[in-house]
């Protein structure tokens, strides 16, 4: 199973300190760059920067780890991933790091988040997106994270969806 | 397992230039002068083609946007949130927070807590508002769970496409930024 390049290293998010100006390039490039020949010297005539000063910006936004990704933004669903599933993990509070960098390293797995228990109606605090072509396809995956974090006994949910009543790009203001 | 299945399309008749749109540039898009020119470039083709390619994979559905993933509460403020909802209001709840601009997702899933939503927002604040507000129009609780931490490094979605019968094409070219 390919295992992700680690080149860049997850940090714990911080608020990062932006001027207005990255705020409203923000704005401007979370749903989409202008499909144009020049996108960033379009999106510099909005802002009144030039195009380098664009480029450099964004460049800024992602080592400050602001953009965790930036490129085509794909359906999943419309390309015959047809199955995803939350999976969710009741995991000792002293291994849940080393556990969850374990997971997030896997190509399949396209989220990993520590989130805080809410007992005692939801004790589970690792949370990972699991997609597959379908639900056999999402098991395997499951089965595959269990062998290779080398983890036994562990208390589970795979919480397959079953509508999408909603799904787009963030939108932060 | 009932899935959508409104706007499943036929990724077999993807032609090899479409396969390469989707799965290689997900990340590490090229930040210069003429970012399309520049894959053109790469892929073999030019860069009217490959605007106008783009822009169909989105008119169909493939391609949500060209721009930036950023990392959850880097900027403003989100959470996921779960409501345990009967399965005869599922519907009409479901539709009320999906109202609210500051939901982006909105899922049902296998689980008492069957009503599974993202809400991001300028700030806390605003975030906080919007949960008391769905809490008092549905009369239902709102579980909100907000990243405590993150483990993923997110290049992207390997599509798993065959690209064997293209290998001139398939030459994986560094485009990193730094």
């Amino acid at each position: 199973m390919d295992m992700k390049v680690k080149y860049r290293l997850p940090s714990l998010p911080e608020q990062a300190v932006l001027d207005d100006t990255d705020q409203a390039l923000i704005t401007l490039i979370q749903t989409g760059l202008p499909l144009s020949p020049t996108p960033y010297a379009d999106i510099g005539k909005k802002l009144q920067l030039n195009e380098q000063e664009v480029i450099q910006r964004i460049k800024d936004l992602y080592d400050t780890n602001v953009i965790k990704r930036f490129g085509i933004v794909v359906r999943h669903h419309e390309l015959g991933y047809n199955a995803n599933a939350m999976t969710v993990w009741n995991i000792a509070d002293e291994a849940v790091t080393e556990l969850g960098a374990c997971m997030g390293q896997f190509d399949f797995v396209t989220l990993c988040y520590r989130r805080p228990r809410r007992l005692p109606d939801w004790p589970y605090n690792l949370f990972t997106m699991i997609h597959g072509k379908d639900r056999e396809d999402v098991l395997a995956n499951i089965e595959i994270l269990a062998n290779s974090c080398n983890f036994d006994d562990v208390d589970y949910k795979v919480l397959f969806s079953t509508r999408r009543f909603k799904q787009r790009g963030a939108i932060y203001r | 397992m009932q899935l959508d299945t409104e706007n499943k399309l036929n990724t077999q008749q993807l032609n090899s230039l479409e396969k390469h749109l989707l799965n290689d540039y997900q990340h590490d898009f090229p930040l210069v002068a003429r970012p399309f020119k520049k894959i053109a470039d790469e892929l073999g083709t030019t860069e009217d083609v490959v605007l106008e390619t783009i822009k169909q994979l989105q008119e169909t559905g493939f391609v949500s946007r060209v721009g930036a993933v950023f990392r959850a509460n880097s900027i403003g403020a989100s959470t996921l949130a779960a409501m345990a909802i009967p399965e005869e209001e599922l519907e009409k709840v479901a539709a009320m927070v999906n109202e609210y601009s500051e939901v982006n997702h909105n899922y049902q899933r296998e689980h008492h807590y069957n009503l599974w939503f993202v809400l991001t927002a300028s700030d806390e604040h605003t975030l906080n508002a919007v949960l008391d507000d769905i809490e008092q129009r549905t009369g239902h609780a709102v579980m909100y769970l907000p990243m405590l931490e993150d483990y993923h490094i997110d290049l992207g979605f390997d599509l798993g496409f065959d690209m064997s019968m293209d290998s001139e094409a398939n030459q994986k070219i560094d485009i990193g930024i730094n």
